[in-house]
């Protein structure tokens, strides 16, 4: 019975392997060292640091991620028998599954899961510093918990979160029957824990866990104790799983979009993931080189980034940043398409400008490369550096600024539906329009040089993330949750929770603007006596954006479970996802969906984006025919 | 949309606009102004207000504006707007207009900074910051040899550079009163120049998170008037060889534990621990008339503390935090004062 659970791929099978992996490990810790007569031939640290490498990979070799590869390498017979594809009972989304339905709610849950830890931390973060002097934490604590805050949220929370909800819909919204590569998708996925719970498990580690921020900067990190490690290796994980999947979006996007679905029939969301992707692509590797060098550095002694030895302090943060501004817009780009969806729908009017819509994408994919030293005008870089950096940032603005713009005229004249997905639309639009203008002035070098390293950063970096991406993401979630469950929402705590939220985001990040050019830096576990009042405050508001998540929380679990049936088309929508059953069939469609228009006609008499091949002539109601317009 | 409707939804972004630039300009954002430099970063920074309040305030009003006047109401269930596409002159104007601003924006922004890391005059006074986890020195070039000192003295309205260094991980030189930072890298020297033009004490913050003790790398910077600086650089000189322990008497050890010594660098004790006798209540390091009685510590044991902190560490705090350069910072006389002064306070013979 458990030698025959063993063999499956699954849970059991992933322990056993894991247990192995780590004697594999010691096996070739002790043994590489006894042969080149290293003293002492055990050293845990050693041990530790090549199983945080080559542990996960036994992990998911048991877990099942491989079998099919395996077997067809090895020359056996493989069937493509679709036994993996789609959830039966909830117990499949345990598994190794190649439905992309599947694996985008396993992305999304398991986001959400680790949402919820670092956002613990976060409360943690300002029970600390509620007063000044020291309250719960010690120091090397408090560095770590923040850390690992920053981590969580931006590794494997907004970028995998943006993956889930575009793994269950886009290859909907295209007309696909899945993504373009199964196999690799749900290994893109099942990498994702793995990361997570091995920057959780630094916590565990001698020393503490990394407490050198999310940015790692070298020669701290490098210095760091063992605990460092799980973010540099941690983040290779996350890192192979986003360039994995966002090539998965490529190939699906240009290959298997429908009949009829050409690039500017293509919804803006889709738009918004191709750009993207292309961003991940070509910069995620980036920071998987500036991760192995510091990894080289710490491991072997490898000098990259020691002054003494030879090495360069400021190349980590170049390398980094090249990664990490794209990764900025990595985290936004997907929020900008759902944006785009949730206004056309609910406000019942195309979008404006549809091709500018686009096209600013990919102009900010293409400035997104160049900007990257304005993390950096007080590093000590050449000077000259300076000036063509803050002026290719604020040229970021322009293309942002059509967005925006254009986003507000799509509402004007419309039918505006308030219900919660565009009260959160609506509240990312002035949010991230705040968050953009601190960002022009954070391009402006003299500001810059005072302000930057303080909590005018945290300030901005919030807006931009949890004012701009999360709440694209709040909109996400609640506009396909009857698409991805069947059911509808609780509307009323829908927007309980937005109201919460909004007003105490931001009577917990707008002071630190204040605070911030007042002259109290960031990561900081201690300030001076000055800013107390003003920390106080933004604790006590921190609290209850705490505690209003706890409210979108009840409401998913609740409404998923026992909330009212949606239909197939509960917002009236004209894009393909939303002409199929709710949750939709197991390969998306029973008949070849043909595009025929645009996405977004709404207000078009008879106006239709697709048609189905075998359906009746009259095409799937999309309330469209009347228009309020002619009366203004 | 009436003529009406246009009118009013100017008026309100017109209105809302002034209200909010008044606000933002009302609000006191920066510390005071320590330097050259500060006038002008202020005023910058109040450009920025007055151009960016009436585009946050025009996005939002509008958004509002139509949220309020086309929202969904009963009967319209059904309805869609009008399909509207896009309008290209629209679209041009809100690409030049941010263009424009921008292009204002970058110049005036790019002329301040040539203005502001513009080099110095040859023979501006140079002063070497050195960072290290986790406090500054700061050494000064005078006619009698070089003065290192905890505490950073200048003399007003003389132009001065920092060059900036690290002996570890990368910190950050910020006096917010002076609005200029830059990162003390390790293998490079940075640098920046000002001149200061107030009298008084302000903080010297470390700005780039360098550790465990990131946040007590807090130090001051004091701006003398140029006689009072020279009075005080002579002193600092004569007393770099024979410091505080060399005017003998009693009090050294309790001068020491209150106020450090400036002169060498040693930081005060009582900034950081508790001490009754001392009527000190810090409470970044452990209470000393708890920890040191606990633990019946001897003389020996207190010197050895003050000399090799992270040989032993109480519970509850971590490595790294205290100084351990006392040894170098204080002579033998300074430390065998503070140590007697230490464990009498604690043994309550002081």
């Amino acid at each position: 019975m458990m030698a025959a659970k063993i063999r499956q791929p699954g849970w059991y099978r992933a322990l056993a392997f894991s247990i192995l992996g780590v004697l594999v490990c010691l096996g070739l810790s002790t043994g590489l060292r006894a042969a080149f007569s290293v003293d002492p031939v055990y050293d845990g640290e050693s041990v530790l640091q090549i199983s945080l490498l080559m542990v996960p990979l036994f992990f998911l070799g048991g877990i099942g991620c491989f079998d099919y590869w395996l077997r067809w390498a090895s020359g056996r017979t493989v069937v493509d028998d679709h036994a993996d594809h789609g959830a039966k009972s909830w117990r499949d989304y345990f598994k190794v599954n190649t439905d992309h339905k599947v694996i985008g709610i396993q992305y999304i849950v398991v986001s959400f899961f680790f949402m919820f830890i670092g956002g613990l931390m976060a409360m943690l973060v300002r029970a600390e510093l509620a007063a000044p002097g020291r309250q719960f934490v010690d120091p090397n604590t408090y560095n770590g918990i923040f850390s690992v805050h920053a981590t969580l949220l931006i590794f494997l929370f907004v970028i995998p979160v943006f993956a889930g909800i575009a793994n269950y819909v886009i290859p909907l919204m295209i007309g696909a029957p899945d993504m373009a590569f199964p196999r690799l998708n749900a290994l893109s996925f099942w990498m994702l824990p793995v990361a997570g719970v091995m920057m959780l498990l630094s916590f565990l580690a001698p020393g503490g866990s990394f407490a050198s921020g999310w940015t790692a900067y070298a020669p701290l990190s490098v210095d760091a104790p063992i605990g460092q490690a799980f973010f540099t290796i941690a983040v290779q994980f996350a890192g192979a799983s986003s360039i994995a999947t966002a090539l998965n979006f490529l190939v699906t996007i240009i290959t298997m979009r429908a009949p009829g679905m050409t690039f500017f029939r293509m919804p803006l969301l889709v738009w918004a993931n191709f750009s993207t992707s292309l961003l991940v692509v070509i910069a995620t590797p980036f920071i998987a080189a500036s991760q192995f060098m510091v990894i080289l550095d710490r491991a072997l002694g490898f000098n990259f980034f020691n002054p003494s030895g030879g090495g360069d302090v400021l190349m980590y943060q170049h390398v980094f940043w090249f990664y990490s501004h794209p990764a900025v817009y990595i985290m936004m780009l997907p929020g900008f398409g759902i944006i785009s969806e949730v206004l056309a729908t609910r406000a019942r009017k195309p979008v404006f400008g549809y091709r500018m819509m686009a096209f600013s994408l990919l102009a900010i994919v293409l400035l997104g490369f160049t900007v990257w030293a304005h993390h950096m005008f007080v590093s000590g870089m050449s000077d000259w550096i300076r000036i063509p950096m803050m002026i290719t940032t604020a040229i970021i603005a322009i293309p942002t600024g059509i967005k925006i713009f254009s986003w507000v005229a799509t509402l004007w004249r419309g039918v505006l539906k308030m219900d919660t997905p565009m009260l959160w639309a609506t509240g990312f639009i002035a949010m991230f329009t705040l968050g953009g203008i601190s960002g022009v002035m954070l391009a402006m070098v003299p500001l810059d040089i005072h302000v930057s390293d303080t909590y005018f950063i945290v300030a901005h970096i919030h807006y931009v993330l949890f004012g701009g991406s999360l709440f694209t993401i709040y909109a996400g979630i609640y506009f396909w949750f009857p698409k991805m469950t069947g059911r509808m929402f609780n509307e009323r705590l829908g927007k309980l929770h937005f109201w919460l939220t909004f007003i105490f985001f931001n009577i917990t990040f707008a002071p630190m603007h204040l605070i911030g050019v007042q002259g109290m830096p960031r990561r900081v576990s201690d300030y001076a006596e000055q800013f107390a009042t003003w920390n106080m405050i933004i604790s006590l508001a921190s609290f209850v954006v705490g505690l209003s998540t706890l409210i979108f929380l009840y409401n998913m679990i609740v409404s998923w479970r026992s909330g009212p049936k949606a239909g197939a088309n509960p917002w009236n929508s004209l894009t393909i996802e939303w002409q199929v059953s709710s949750p939709p069939p197991i390969f998306n469609f029973d008949a070849i969906p043909s595009v025929v228009g645009g996405p977004y006609e709404y207000g078009v008499p008879g106006a239709v984006h697709a048609v189905f091949d075998e359906a009746e002539p009259e095409p799937v109601a999309v309330g469209a025919g009347a228009s309020a317009s002619e009366a203004d | 949309m009436t003529a009406k409707n246009w009118i009013v939804l100017l008026a309100i972004i017109v209105v809302a606009s002034v209200i909010g630039i008044v606000f933002m300009l009302a609000l006191s954002w920066f510390p005071e102004q320590g330097s050259n430099v500060a006038p002008e970063i202020d005023t910058f920074w109040d450009v920025l207000v007055i151009v960016s309040v009436p585009i946050f305030v025009a996005v939002t009003t509008v958004m509002l504006f139509s949220i309020w006047r086309w929202r969904q109401r009963p009967g319209e269930e059904d309805l869609d707007g009008p399909p509207i596409h896009g309008s290209t002159k629209l679209e041009v104007i809100w690409t030049i207009i941010p263009t424009i601003i921008i292009a204002a924006l970058t110049t005036y922004a790019a002329i301040l900074l040539v203005d502001i890391q513009a080099a110095p005059a040859k023979g501006t006074r140079v002063v070497n910051v050195n960072g290290v986890q986790f406090a500054w020195d700061f050494e000064t070039q005078t006619a009698d040899g070089p003065v290192k000192t905890a505490k950073l003295y200048l003399p007003i309205n003389e132009p001065v550079k920092f060059n900036v260094r690290s002996k570890d991980v990368i910190h950050d030189f910020w006096v917010p009163a002076f609005r200029l930072k830059v990162d003390a890298v390790p293998g490079i020297t940075t640098s920046y120049n000002l001149t200061p033009t107030k009298l008084g004490t302000f903080d010297v913050v470390c700005a780039e998170l360098c550790g465990l003790g990131h946040a007590y790398m807090r130090q001051t910077v004091t701006v003398l008037t140029a006689e009072r600086y020279a009075t005080m650089m002579a002193k600092l000189t004569k007393a770099s060889g024979t410091p505080v322990a060399a005017a003998g008497g009693d009090g050294i050890g309790e001068q020491l534990f209150v106020a450090g010594n400036p002169a060498t660098g040693a930081t005060a004790c009582g900034a950081c621990h508790t001490l009754a006798a001392a009527g000190t209540t810090g409470v970044t390091g452990p209470n000393l008339d708890k920890e040191l009685k606990a633990d019946n510590a001897s003389a020996a044991d207190i010197m050895e503390m003050i000399v090799d902190p992270n040989k032993e560490i109480a519970k509850g705090y971590s490595k790294g935090i205290m100084p351990a350069n006392y040894a170098t910072t204080m002579t033998k006389a300074e430390l065998d004062a503070l140590t007697k002064y230490i464990y009498e306070s604690v043994q309550g013979k002081g």
